[in-house]
């Protein structure tokens, strides 16, 4: 093997920047993706799990139906949906950027896998809260807005834990549509500079370091949500 | 525009450009599938043996792959391979074994829960009756661990399908990549898309209710 040649971050890459600047606009990048997904991700997601656990019957379908379209098609296909087929057959859409149909492609995406954990998180409070809701005379819409979701949510923190580092790993199928993300910057600075161990390695450690700061980020939120005697969240 | 035509999409093209395309898909993920179980049940029990240099490797080993987005798994392989083995394998050959690696410690977090899903009490009985460690592991406990992982092995096999499409970055000839071509070469690309995201829809809901049958069944059963 070659020695190692870090000093190829500080070549210039012929577009007025170093690779280092390059690298750096595409962590940014990564973590734009990321975060505008997650809330469209985490948004929507909130609202199909709501939906498929009223005792409305077109809901549920609807819910249902959502969450089995968007997760038994690669996430990758998916793209190419956002990318080449939509615009096509809606015209409106042509003119709108890469960065914004990733986003789209992969909260949609995430969506149903974040419905999912709502549902379950939902499903299992105990009977007797909702009961009791409706009992003190709150209406079903109040019920879930004062007793159920305020309880669902902070169960279903550490499965979104994983669904929210999960999008910073899927935002890597952002190359194939040519965002200037992460893996796209990994994939050029390759060919270009023929140091893929070096490139890589950058790239991993920020994938990595990106993961782990979600990682304990949502392990602080869990603590400070945590309802006092409430222990463990049993999904 | 915003009208669709599907007319070029025949038998031909199908045999042309798909079969091929699915039929790697499908190795893929059966060998995937077969050496990440296997490789993932060592990891499991490495991880739950009480040998710490059996521990930590298998802990860094899971937890380094589980963190890295999986396409910078595959360019790594792809990177790596042609150093160790002194020639490039091509996409195919490479894709083989980055999945296998790459699943398998999923499979390892899958067959881990499985392993302590069954009650401490059976090892116990089955070291008090005189087996031996693998006596116990290979006739009590993974046998018990397997069956009641199973519903979720098969899921993770779903996804591990899907992923498969990720290969596209080494540009290895997928399913995917059968239906990029022929949208390319009759210059239909949005039905070419169009069409992979239902094929991909049906096999894989099918699949995932197939799934939820036999977790039903096994539930009964338990």
């Amino acid at each position: 093997m070659n020695r190692w040649e870090w000093e190829v971050f500080l070549r210039d890459t012929g577009g007025d920047q170093t690779y280092l600047e390059w690298l750096i606009s595409a962590w940014g990048w990564t973590l734009a993706v990321a975060a505008c997904a997650a809330v469209v991700a985490f948004g929507l997601g909130s609202v199909i799990g709501t939906l498929r656990t009223t005792p409305n019957r077109w809901l549920v379908g609807i819910g249902n139906a959502w969450v089995e379209l968007f997760r038994n098609i690669p996430l990758l296909v998916q793209i190419f949906l956002w990318y080449h087929v939509i615009p096509a057959l809606i015209p409106v859409m042509k003119h709108l950027p890469s960065f914004v149909l990733v986003v789209l492609a992969l909260g949609f995406f995430t969506s149903a896998r974040v419905a999912e954990q709502v549902r379950a998180g939902i499903q299992s409070l105990s009977g007797g809260q909702k009961n009791a809701g409706l009992a003190t005379g709150l209406t079903l819409p109040q019920t879930y807005f004062n007793v159920l979701l305020p309880m669902a949510f902070r169960i279903v923190i550490p499965p979104l834990t994983s669904e929210a580092m999960n999008i910073v790993k899927n935002s890597s199928v952002a190359f194939a549509v040519s965002v200037a993300e992460l893996t796209m910057f990994a994939m050029q600075a390759q060919e270009e500079t023929s140091r893929g161990v070096e490139v890589y390695l950058a790239v991993t450690g920020l994938y990595i370091v990106t993961a782990m700061t979600i990682n304990r980020l949502m392990a602080y939120i869990e603590k400070r949500v945590r309802v006092p005697g409430y222990v463990g969240g049993g999904t | 525009m915003g009208s669709l035509d599907l007319s070029f999409f025949t038998w031909d093209l199908v045999s042309k450009f798909l079969v091929k395309g699915f039929l790697f898909s499908v190795e893929l993920t059966l060998v995937a599938m077969i050496g990440g179980i296997l490789i993932g049940t060592l990891l499991a029990l490495m991880r739950l043996s009480s040998f710490k240099w059996l521990i930590y490797p298998a802990t860094i080993y899971v937890n380094t792959m589980r963190s890295i987005p999986l396409v910078m798994v595959i360019l790594w392989f792809f990177l790596l391979i042609p150093f160790i083995t002194g020639r490039p394998l091509g996409a195919e050959w490479s894709a083989l074994l980055t999945f296998t690696a790459f699943e398998s410690a999923y499979y390892s977090e899958i067959m881990r829960a499985g392993i302590q899903s069954v009650a401490s009490g059976q090892v116990s009985a089955g070291f008090a009756l005189g087996l031996t460690y693998s006596q116990n592991m290979k006739l009590i406990v993974l046998p018990q661990a397997f069956r009641n992982m199973l519903p979720v092995l098969l899921t993770q096999t779903i996804i591990l399908f899907q992923d498969t499409s990720l290969v596209y970055a080494v540009g290895a000839y997928d399913l995917l990549k059968g239906f990029e071509t022929a949208g390319k070469n009759f210059n239909r690309p949005v039905e070419a898309f169009l069409l992979a995201a239902i094929v991909y829809f049906i096999i894989c809901f099918s699949l995932s209710t197939a799934v939820k049958k036999l977790q039903l069944k096994i539930a009964i059963v338990r």
